[in-house]
């Protein structure tokens, strides 16, 4: 009992000094009473000043201090709204719906069902835009739109390696396509070569980690993010994270790391050796060697040591169960399970 | 012997006299867009029938250069400094840049499907260009030569124009965007900012389709875009009051109302119509607006200082419908200049003192004196003294002249000897009964019999008696007429396939796509009857074995489940799909209209399976 307590005392301090500078916020929270659409946001998207929230029910849009909302009868295909991605040349904004895919562009919706265009599934967990080609990752496998030539391609399991076709997330860079498949591991195409390749946890489908650092940590992944300048490829599961450099694994799990669960709902990479963490006990960030945990009850710092030092804050996010973030500039955006939170960097 | 030998020679004469140099269709000038040089010096008209630029001295009327560009040229523009005039090449989705000192194409700029119209930014360093059938504006970086990005625009991407400031450019469609099924129709002017190239804004033009030009005036606070606003939801039971369509302007602008604020109001008169609105200047001083209406081979003033007047005037709700007020024109209308034969495109002299006039179906150009609004000189073109059957017949396709106070004719449906995207409710039979999709007319002379029921054995029924009793309700086309007029239709050329690679060959989706189409199996290895086999119905070189098929898309307001197979030329191009428009898309022929593999077997498809499909269908 007092080995237990000593160690508490030595792994949580309170003293700020002693810990790594980390990234501060002044948390700003927004629910329906502050205009979202709903207070179960799935995701987040910045776009230059603004800001697009996809919820539960709706699609909210951020801009000079005030939410407009979008619903089915605005024209979205559906209300639930799982990913939003924005077309950097022409501003257009694709959403990802639990019923086919939107795109908004100058307050016109087009819609793409399974039914009515080449789309593989209604489902669409995920989009992506790179160049002239729309990414997205449906229930069905992974879907292609040419935007200038309208065809689409499918990718199942009958033309790639993937055995599941639970797709689940996209990163999409000029080289390499990402996908995250969950219970299927990732998938790589390559943009040259037009080819498929996949990346498997080496102990199978089991929850246990029997080869560490030897490949992905598990199956069941939720999302991945490219750092393409450094050609890192960083992955969420449900099981710990991942880090690839094309040939060496690095994994990242709770009991020997600064993240504070193994579940996790995203990955979202600054460069090849920062990234933040989506999980459901509170949002993590990995400066290279330091992490940091944000949640409501309070802020954590993890030095390369091990040392873990509680930092005081006067605001919190919204919620620990955090699902997906976006940047802007050094501000940073936060989708929880009870509201959207906008993490203002303090200097 | 010698007299076998004397007639093998002579057969051999006449075939090598067949092979060799025989003449093509005539082809015609048929001017559709006309623009000045900016010393006012030169007159430049674009022929489309004729591919060239062909240039005028101003002040003589002399022809200078006849300046060979890319194929069927739609639209024109000049750069801002005036050194260069840029064509969009509409069948050869392209864009020459002609040098006008040289007065010849220096470069080929590359475009999207189906180029129509093309105008620079103020600095002359960006290139916007329409694309009709892709449904977007390219954005082409002129001092790379290359195309940087695509606009999303609407349906038929067609007229564009840049405010004065160089901040905005507005971009018109020929068809309206897709709806729901039997919803009204509804355009949008796009407007792009021109600062970030992303399109800012839409105007939304609800009843609208079939816009044409826009233009603004030089103080950037009037905008005003020529359209139809087809009445194709109700019987087309009677033609008088605007019943079959409304001929119209779109008014935009400061001048007008808040941004996005547009108000539609009417060109016609109680008993007679000025149809379609094509093209339309506005005077320099921004006293007058030209507008250019085809079929009624006129011009249209308005006067712009009562225009606004009678906007100001009206309140709200009142604005909301004053397109359908035959009586409004009469505060606006100040003339109608009758000139040459199907007037398109218009330019005004630096001066504002002469307006040009193109009239494409008799390859002149009427030079109208703007204070006495009356046609001066007119400019030929040089195009064939006789015209042909077909060039006659081409006259009467775009006519309003026989249709009951000069309502509408042939080419206000078949926009631009196209379609228009619409679905009609053509005969009294009431409300909701018989609707048919319109289709594309290329293509169509060996593919009788006509009609969506199959009703009419031959396009001289089809043109002739059919349209004098349910569409025209006036006498009509004589034998002589509707002999060319059916010339014309059976003479129409067939469109480039924009989904065919150059060489020819197929991709491997399409390729998967035409395995699909041919297969007399189905997956699980049964035989799929003939009757119920793709390429069986849909055979020949039109696609269509030109029979009656119940393939259960039949509706119960349909008096017949048969219906006529239609070819599958160009298909890609027609949105929406069957004999009623109900299907949006391709993939909904199947995926919705198809549950029982009445029109062919589709259920043991897998989604990328019939994606494949589509690509090949695309091809045809």
């Amino acid at each position: 009992m007092k080995r237990i307590f000593a160690l508490v005392l030595v792994s949580v301090s309170t003293a700020l000094a002693a810990a790594p500078e980390m990234p501060r916020f002044r948390w700003e929270n927004f629910t329906k009473a502050d205009g979202l659409p709903d207070d179960h946001v799935f995701n987040v998207c910045v776009d230059g000043d603004r800001v697009w929230a996809a919820t539960e029910n709706g699609l909210g849009l951020y801009e000079k201090g005030k939410w407009k909302v979008y619903r089915p009868q605005d024209g979205l295909a559906h209300r639930a709204v799982l990913g939003v991605a924005v077309d950097p040349r022409t501003g257009d904004v694709w959403v990802a719906t639990m019923g086919g895919l939107s795109r908004f562009s100058a307050g016109r919706f087009d819609n793409f069902t399974q039914l009515s265009s080449g789309l593989s599934n209604d489902v669409v967990y995920g989009v992506g835009v790179g160049g002239d080609y729309v990414w997205t990752a449906t229930a069905a496998g992974a879907s292609r739109l040419d935007t200038r030539t309208g065809q689409w391609a499918l990718f199942n399991e009958r033309n790639t390696p993937m055995y599941e076709i639970w797709t689940y997330n996209i990163s999409v860079g000029k080289d390499k396509v990402y996908y995250a498949v969950w219970g299927g591991g990732v998938l790589e195409y390559d943009v040259k070569t037009e080819r498929w390749k996949d990346y498997n946890d080496p102990d199978g489908e089991t929850e246990m980690v029997v080869l560490k650092d030897q490949g992905l940590i598990h199956e069941i992944t939720t999302s991945v993010s490219y750092a393409e300048k450094d050609k890192i490829l960083w992955v969420a599961t449900y099981f710990g994270a991942s880090r690839y450099d094309g040939r060496n694994w690095k994994n990242f799990l709770e009991k020997d790391s600064g993240l504070p669960s193994n579940f996790l709902n995203q990955v979202k990479a600054i460069d090849g050796n920062r990234a933040w963490f989506s999980t459901d006990k509170g949002l993590a960030y990995l400066d290279g060697e330091n992490w940091a945990v944000y949640r409501p009850s309070e802020m954590l710092v993890r030095d390369a040591a091990g040392k873990v030092t509680r930092v005081e804050t006067e605001t919190a996010p919204a919620h620990q169960y955090v699902l997906a973030v976006d940047f802007q500039g050094d501000d940073i955006w936060v989708a929880t399970a009870k509201g959207l939170s906008h993490g203002i960097r303090i200097k | 012997m010698k007299r076998r030998v004397l007639i093998g020679s002579v057969v051999a004469l006449a075939l090598a006299s067949l092979g060799a140099d025989r003449p093509g269709p005539a082809r015609f000038p048929s001017p559709i867009e006309l623009a000045f040089s900016k010393d006012g010096a030169r007159l430049f008209a674009l022929c489309e029938g004729t591919d060239e630029v062909v240039v005028y001295d101003a002040r003589s009327g002399a022809i200078v250069r006849r300046i060979p560009v890319g194929r069927v040229p739609k639209g024109m523009a000049l750069s801002p400094d005036g050194k260069r005039l840029y064509v969009a090449n509409s069948w050869s989705d392209s864009v020459s840049e002609i040098d006008t000192a040289a007065l010849e194409v220096v470069r080929r700029l590359p475009a999207g499907f189906e180029p129509n119209s093309v105008v620079t930014d103020l600095a002359g360093r960006f290139l916007y260009v329409a694309n009709r059938i892709s449904n977007d504006v390219s954005v082409v970086d002129l001092a790379a030569g290359a195309e940087v990005k695509r606009l999303v625009a609407g349906r038929g991407a067609a007229y564009l124009a840049i405010s004065p400031d160089g901040a905005s450019i507005y971009c018109t469609h020929i068809y309206p965007n897709l709806g729901k099924f039997r919803a009204p129709p509804e355009s949008e002017i796009t407007v792009i900012d021109t600062a970030r190239q992303i399109v800012k804004d839409r105007y939304r033009l609800p009843n609208a389709a079939g816009v044409f030009h826009v233009a603004l005036s030089a103080d950037g606070r009037l905008g005003m875009a020529a359209q139809l606003r087809p009445k194709n939801l109700i019987p087309l039971a009677h033609v008088e009051h605007g019943w079959v369509f409304g001929n119209s302007i779109s008014v935009f602008g400061t001048d007008v109302g808040d941004v996005g604020e547009v108000v539609q109001i009417p060109l016609d008169e109680l008993d007679r119509y000025f149809t379609p609105p094509f093209a339309i200047a506005l005077a320099p001083d921004k006293s007058a607006a030209y507008i250019s209406t085809t079929g009624s081979d006129s011009v249209t003033v308005i006067d712009i200082a009562k225009l606004l007047e009678c906007i100001r005037a009206a309140t709200p709700a009142e604005r909301r419908t004053l397109a359908n007020d035959l009586s409004a024109s009469a505060n606006y209308v100040v003339a109608r200049i009758p000139v040459g034969s199907a007037p398109k495109g218009l330019a005004l002299s630096p001066d504002g003192k002469r307006l040009y006039v193109a009239n494409r179906t008799d390859d002149t150009i009427s030079v109208i004196d703007t204070a006495a609004r009356k046609v001066s000189a007119t400019l030929s073109l040089g195009g064939h003294a006789i015209p042909t059957a077909e060039r006659r017949g081409e006259r009467l396709f775009f006519s309003a002249r026989f249709a009951f106070q000069g309502h509408f004719g042939c080419a206000n449906c078949h926009l631009e000897s196209t379609f228009d995207g619409l679905q009609w409710d053509l005969e009294p039979d009431g409300f909701g009964k018989d609707i048919v999709d319109n289709r594309l007319l290329e293509d169509v002379a060996e593919t009788a019999p006509f009609k969506w029921n199959g009703s009419n054995p031959n396009l001289e029924t089809e043109c002739g008696p059919r349209t004098e009793k349910f569409f025209y309700r006036s006498e009509s086309y004589d034998g002589w007429q509707l002999a060319d007029l059916v010339s014309y239709i059976k003479a129409m050329p067939l469109r480039p396939n924009r989904y065919k690679l150059a060489s020819g060959e197929l991709t491997p989706a399409q390729e998967r796509g035409k395995a699909i189409f041919e297969r007399t199996r189905t997956k699980s290895g049964a035989p799929i009857p003939e009757s119920n086999q793709c390429a069986v119905c849909h055979s020949g070189r039109h696609y269509t074995n030109q029979k009656l098929a119940d393939v259960g898309s039949g509706k119960a307001t349909d008096r017949s489940p048969l219906i006529d197979v239609p070819q599958l030329t160009n298909i890609v191009l027609t949105a929406p799909y069957l004999h009623d428009g109900s299907a949006r898309t391709l993939e909904e022929i199947w995926t919705v209209f198809n549950p029982n593999d009445t029109h062919g077997v589709t259920n043991d498809l897998q989604k990328d399976e019939l994606n494949d499909l589509i690509e090949y269908l695309k091809t045809l």
